[in-house]
């Protein structure tokens, strides 16, 4: 009785041995309970589930309140409405400036794809050459140091001026502000490769091929995939200011569209939106990021 | 060929040029390498006894005299000289399979089942036939070792380089991985140049052991002969007095003919 009542007074103090102790050292020892004054953990999922629904929860309130003190902002149950008939029918399209939402996003996906993948195929091979020769390092140098800043809108008139047509010109923003990062990422990535692996390469006699495909490129590789997140996530940014300028169908454009309209709600929900993609682009690129890093 | 100078290393000298201006690391070195010998270089680390091994190798050209293996003027790094360098150095996006085959496929010029069957051959030398297909973070540094002396060793090279192979790893996994060099270097009749800084290691494993001067400017300061049969058991040696004898040679060599200055000088500064 009386150990049932300790029990019950301090739970979990009082741990058993988990296994039984070797014979010799149990004669010289008597077995002590091990004590452990620690209080049983929940689980780490749990935590930082509680902690996300916490912090949710906050910013719903705090919205709330902002909607209701502040004046035109909607509150979250008449965005909530507006989004539920906004994605009941995502894909419809009732000419070029009346599009579902599913298409204004694809729309700027495929903005941001073509202007960053024309930034890969020409920053890559500009930041190897960047990252493997001096000379070339020297000349970027100042040149990255200078532009790099420029916010990439910037060129946006440079581009409507050479294209004289608004997607190309928002194609060509996209372009420019993903190359940066691509060509310094792997430029790093080159210039840390380990001396040691250089010296296998050296010793076997490997050939410039086999050195690149077998050395150089998978040492470079999580560098560069840090140039990609990077490079979208600006491109990402970018593309929705684009948009705005520029017009046409678009994530960017709809939520210029929707001001005008004064659809404040629509607004909140391009917001929530865009956060949403851009979240899933960098979780995509992070889990890419995780499958080619390698412990040495 | 002279088989008593199968490696030869011929009044080599070796300078540094920096900023700070040039620095002498080895002067005058003269060594031959017997076809089957195996030989150490030990000395106090900063001696210069890694960069002689560089030289070997061919990553690094002397500035003085010149290197010959096998009659041919050493220039620049080749498959005739497999090299174990003291991390391990594998790629590793590589299976340990994919390493040694990386090394193979570039020597022999051969059908692909004959190249996938030298790779298990090396790996199997080593024992390492259940692990081909690891990746090197999945196996231990003792392990990742042996692999780096399969890929050395797979290239049938004419002399072995090994840059102290075993100073990153535990003193059970060193006896063990020497235990099997030795076994190894008898199957194979390697010629070996192994770096070290251990004396028990160095009088253990070679027929030679070459004592090095402190940098900077370093020379060879004396050659000990380790006439003791072969195969050699750890256990034995530890009570033979010709193995003693020997290990005190050596002992003495490091800690009293050259013994580190640099630390007596910073006693002093203390006192």
């Amino acid at each position: 009785m009386a150990a049932v009542a300790l029990a019950k007074e301090r739970p979990r103090t009082v741990i058993p041995p988990s296994s039984p102790a070797h014979p010799a050292a149990r004669r010289d020892i008597p077995p002590q309970p091990a004590r452990v004054f620690r209080r049983p953990q929940p689980p780490e999922w749990f935590v930082t589930g509680v902690a996300w629904l916490a912090g949710l929860g906050a910013f719903v309130i705090a919205w709330t309140l902002v909607s209701k003190f502040g004046g035109r902002v909607p509150d979250p149950i008449a965005v909530g409405k507006a989004a539920a008939k906004i994605f009941a029918d995502p894909f419809y399209s009732k000419g070029p400036n009346d599009q579902g939402i599913g298409w204004n996003v694809l729309s700027s996906l495929k903005r941001v794809g073509i202007g960053f993948g024309l930034a890969a195929l020409v920053g890559i091979p500009l930041g190897f050459a960047v990252g493997r020769f001096r000379f070339l390092a020297g000349m970027a140098a100042p040149i990255i140091a200078l532009l790099k800043p420029v916010s990439p809108l910037a060129w946006l008139p440079i581009g409507l001026l050479v294209f004289k047509a608004a997607n190309p010109a928002a194609i060509y923003v996209i372009f420019v502000c993903s190359l940066w990062p691509m060509i310094v990422n792997t430029a790093v990535g080159v210039r840390q490769i380990p001396q040691d692996y250089l010296n296998v390469a050296r010793v076997l006699n490997l050939s410039e091929w086999k050195v690149f495909t077998k050395i150089l490129f998978p040492a470079v590789l999580p560098y560069m995939i840090t140039g990609v997140r990077l490079s979208i996530g600006v491109a990402w940014l970018v593309i929705v200011a684009a948009e705005m300028l520029t017009g046409g169908v678009g994530i960017g454009f709809w939520v210029w569209d929707e001001w005008n309209n004064l659809k404040v709600e629509h607004i909140i929900i391009a917001i929530y939106t865009i956060g949403v993609v851009g979240l899933l682009l960098e979780q995509a690129l992070v889990l890419l990021a995780r499958r080619f890093t390698y412990e040495s | 060929m002279n088989p008593e100078r199968y490696l030869s290393v011929e009044s080599v000298g070796m300078t540094f040029e920096s900023k700070k201006g040039s620095f002498v690391a080895l002067t005058g070195i003269d060594l031959a390498v017997r076809k089957g010998e195996f030989v150490t270089l030990i000395g106090h680390s900063g001696c210069g006894k890694t960069t002689l091994l560089n030289l070997v190798a061919g990553l690094i050209r002397p500035t003085g005299g010149a290197i010959l293996l096998a009659d041919k003027h050493v220039d620049g790094p080749g498959p005739d000289r497999g090299v174990v360098f003291q991390n391990h150095s594998l790629l590793p996006w590589l299976t340990c399979f994919e390493n040694v085959y990386l090394a193979v496929e570039r020597v022999f010029k051969e059908e692909k089942s004959s190249l996938k069957n030298r790779t298990h051959a090396a790996l199997d030398l080593v024992g390492l036939s259940h692990a081909e297909h690891k990746y090197p973070h999945e196996i231990s540094g003792g392990m990742k070792q042996r692999v780096g002396i399969a890929r050395a060793l797979a290239i049938e090279p004419k002399v072995l380089l090994l840059d102290e192979p075993f100073g990153a790893l535990d003193a059970l996994t060193r006896a063990t991985l020497q235990d099997e060099l030795m076994r190894i270097v008898a199957t194979t009749g390697a010629t070996v140049v192994m770096v070290t800084h251990d004396v028990d290691e160095s009088v253990l494993l070679s027929d030679r052991v070459v004592m090095m001067t402190n940098g900077p400017a370093a020379y060879i300061g004396e050659v000990l002969d380790v006439n003791l049969p072969r195969p050699r058991e750890r256990l034995v040696l530890a009570h033979d007095a010709r193995f003693m004898e020997l290990r005190a040679a050596v002992l003495e060599f490091l800690y009293e003919k050259q013994a580190r200055h640099g630390k007596v000088g910073a006693s002093l500064k203390v006192a």
